[in-house]
């Protein structure tokens, strides 16, 4: 058994598609029109068969009140991996995207916190060891 | 203005204060990171966000709402009362 999707929930699945793959560099994985929504999905384009992100409408009630409440307290909703945060950190800054935490030293990680623009905040996580 | 001698009396109130004075604007989640990091306290996020208020209640924080999330900062003002109730006395020769 393997951890094959996860699902973020989005404000706007065509801005969430941009957000993910222009910035963050992920690819498509899946993009099937289902009436009102798509399934859609982003994966790591050098590990394919990795988990996928399921990029999800916020269409049922109990979604807004617990996404808006994690992004209120700085919570970040999952951890993305990266080999230098300070580099992803810099190059999303100069592309005009928001963190809400700098690349802070925390025991084995260096970690950062930066919005998705789609109603969640991400951790860029880097093990250090 | 609440009791700003009551506010310092807790631990991790004063934690909180070191945390904010290293850097301004942060969330409630990096505060509750860097007090378990760097001072081994791990209490719940309510109990973060309660020590929050009795703080922002006596002056020493502020809490300010942008876009959609919230960031504190420090405000040392209210300490100088303390100092300028006890001034430093010159030692008598």
């Amino acid at each position: 058994m393997k951890l094959q999707t996860v699902s973020i929930f989005v404000d706007d699945q065509q801005h969430a598609l941009e957000f993910y793959t222009t910035r963050l560099g992920f690819t498509v994985s899946a993009d099937i029109p289902m009436g009102e929504h798509r399934w859609l999905t982003v994966v790591d384009p050098e590990r394919p068969d990795s988990t996928q992100i399921s990029l999800e409408p916020k269409g049922h009630p109990a979604v807004v009140p617990f996404t808006d409440a994690l992004l209120a307290d700085g919570i970040p909703f999952c951890v993305l991996g990266v080999d230098d945060v300070q580099a992803e950190y810099d190059r999303l800054l100069a592309l005009g995207e928001t963190f809400t935490q700098p690349p802070t030293a925390m025991g084995p990680v260096i970690i950062a916190v930066l919005d998705d623009t789609c109603g969640n905040l991400l951790q860029l996580a880097q093990w250090v060891g | 203005m609440a009791d700003v001698y009551k506010a310092l009396a807790d631990q991790t109130r004063r934690a909180l204060l070191d945390e904010l004075l290293e850097r301004d604007e942060q969330t409630l989640f990096e505060l509750c990171s860097r007090l378990a990091m760097n001072h081994d306290l791990t209490p719940s996020r309510q109990a973060v966000s309660q020590h929050l208020d009795v703080l922002e209640q006596a002056g020493l924080v502020h809490t300010e709402r942008r876009g959609r999330y919230k960031f504190h900062t420090i405000d040392t003002t209210p300490l100088s009362q303390i100092t300028e109730r006890w001034r430093p006395r010159k030692a008598t020769p």
